[in-house]
């Protein structure tokens, strides 16, 4: 794999040799009294990327926003079994969601800037975390934006409204703008499924420089996408009832050339074919 | 019998354009009827003197400054208290019996006739809480009016914020409160300030509450504990009692500019925030 680390047939043994960022130990999400995912156990290295592949419906978004507890805002949601960040269970009462959230930052599948300018979006963040002074922040939004390859785009522009942008550079904004608040994992929910092929390269090219740095964790319904970017990858299904199970996790080239399970297989190949 | 499409097409389509044109030419015709009237006898002295032998001669200072004083502090006091309210129930709270109570209540306060207000603040504001006849007392009374406007249309604009904007914020740990202040308040006030728009324009023309708690004192109101005579107070004496006929029309003309002046500039100052901010 680009990144170099190839994992061993086994998940377990295979991802004990790096540094696990987030982890689920049998997590259970209800909304209500609808299940819409169960026992999901899984592990997500450091600095790489994770897919998340699988049908419509199977809850690979509502397991996305189990990191950063968006689901908290949904009536009735409700999450059982252990979720972890560095360790650390973020379900626990005492967690300070603020915190988690600035730690676990999310890119949404539409290209979602504020009806503000430029700057201000990427601003945004860190103004609700600390004071800084304007040519604190002035850094800020110049490094977020490099670091999101938008800088050359925008930097004569930066007090025009984020609307007036294509909506590739848009995205990349919304990058930019979670970049801002520094934090360590990035969730990411189609983030190219509104966008044109051109656009998705470039976001995809960003991704992978990303990963030196940060955890990225993506759905995506593009097998093309998944194979090209992610490290490891993880395919959902739905089951009887409805509710979303994880089928298979490993790493991508396996998962891809050599399914353990006869799903994943159906799954990736009908996609293909 | 089935009638031709056409021609039920043709009946539907009168009936609504006469509908329309009836209410345009009702409108026009008060507005224009009562600026004829009343403009004439707007003069430099009626803006800025006070009202001398019960309103027969005179202008009417103190009542403008009473008019505007009443309605300041009643939009001063519903305001918060309306957009907070309406904030509490879309934002800090779910749906529950407690927030269907509130609306219930809302809504019912907006039914209760003008008069009834007036008098429990009369009782209320003049006579238990000893603020006698006052701006105050009427300001209060004009805020408990507006409020359930306010609240309505607040909701109603904060509602229709896109939901993403929302989760954005909270995705980047922002707070409920930040995310109010920063994103919600921003996106939601043209609507919210229609709603206090409309609640200052019940105030300018409120009689009833007013007469009741405010009193109808033609002396230049000092302090907010002045009793003081609105606009409106001092148009229903003056036709109800036929002290001046003339005087009545340029009162209600006055009042009648008063509004749409008040209109028009809101309308500029939303316009030209929601200009910067897109």
């Amino acid at each position: 794999m680009r990144t170099g680390f190839v994992l061993g047939d086994n998940i377990r043994t295979g991802l004990s040799n790096y540094k696990i960022k987030l982890q689920t130990e049998n997590a259970c999400l209800y909304y209500g009294k609808f299940q819409a995912l169960r026992n999901i156990t899984l592990r997500i290295p450091e600095r790489s990327i994770t897919a998340i592949i699988g049908p419509s419906g199977c809850g690979k978004s509502s397991f996305l926003r189990i990191f950063n507890r968006m689901n908290d805002l949904i009536t009735g949601a409700r999450v059982e079994g252990k979720v972890e960040l560095d360790g650390q269970l973020i379900y626990e009462a005492h967690f300070d969601i603020v915190e988690l959230r600035k730690k676990v930052g999310m890119v949404f599948q539409k290209p979602n800037p504020f009806p503000m300018s430029i700057y201000d979006n990427i601003a945004f963040g860190p103004k609700q975390h600390n004071r800084y002074t304007k040519s604190e922040l002035d850094k800020i939004v110049e490094s977020s934006l490099k670091q999101a390859a938008l800088w050359d785009e925008v930097k004569d522009k930066l007090g025009q409204s984020a609307l007036g942008l294509s909506g590739g550079q848009q995205q990349r904004l919304c990058i930019a703008r979670v970049l801002a608040v520094e934090p360590e994992v990035i969730l990411m929910d189609e983030p190219c499924s509104a966008l044109d092929p051109a656009a998705t390269l470039r976001i995809e090219d960003l991704m992978r420089t990303l990963a030196e740095l940060y955890t990225i964790v993506i759905v995506t319904h593009n097998m093309q996408q998944a194979a090209r970017v992610s490290d490891t990858a993880a395919f959902f299904m739905m089951a009887s009832d409805r509710a979303g199970e994880l089928v298979e996790y490993g790493s991508t080239s396996q998962i891809f050339t050599n399914p353990r399970d006869k799903r994943t297989e159906d799954y990736i190949t009908g996609c293909f074919g | 019998m089935r009638l031709n499409p056409r021609i039920s097409q043709k009946i539907a389509k009168t009936v609504i354009w006469f509908a329309a044109i009836v209410v345009l030419v009702l409108l026009f015709s008060i507005i224009i009827y009562i600026l004829s009237k009343g403009i004439p006898n707007i003069t430099w002295q009626f803006l800025t003197e006070i009202p001398s032998d019960m309103g027969r001669s005179g202008g009417i200072l103190s009542c403008i400054v009473g008019t505007l004083s009443v309605t300041l502090v009643a939009t001063v006091v519903a305001t918060p208290l309306g957009v907070g309210t309406a904030f509490y129930l879309t934002e800090y709270t779910h749906e529950s019996i407690v927030t269907k109570i509130i609306r219930f209540s809302a809504e019912s306060l907006a039914g209760i006739p003008s008069i009834v207000y007036g008098l429990f603040g009369f009782i209320f504001f003049v006579i238990y809480l000893k603020l006698g006849w006052s701006i105050l007392s009427g300001g209060l009374t004009l805020a408990m009016m507006i409020l359930p406007t306010i609240i309505r249309t607040s909701e109603e604009a904060i509602h229709t914020v896109h939901p993403m904007y929302r989760e954005v914020s909270f995705s980047l740990g922002g707070t409920k409160w930040q995310t109010m202040i920063k994103i919600l308040i921003p996106s939601a006030l043209p609507g919210i300030a229609t709603g206090i728009i409309l609640g200052i324009g019940r105030c300018v023309a409120e009689t009833a509450a007013v007469i009741l708690t405010a009193g109808s004192a033609l002396q230049m109101p000092v302090s907010i504990f002045s009793p003081a005579r609105t606009m409106a107070v001092h148009f229903y004496i003056l036709a109800r009692e036929s002290i001046s006929l003339e005087k009545a029309f340029a009162t209600a003309a006055l009042l009648i500019i008063l509004i749409l002046i008040i209109n028009i500039g809101a309308n500029i100052l939303v316009n030209r925030f929601v200009a910067k901010s897109h």
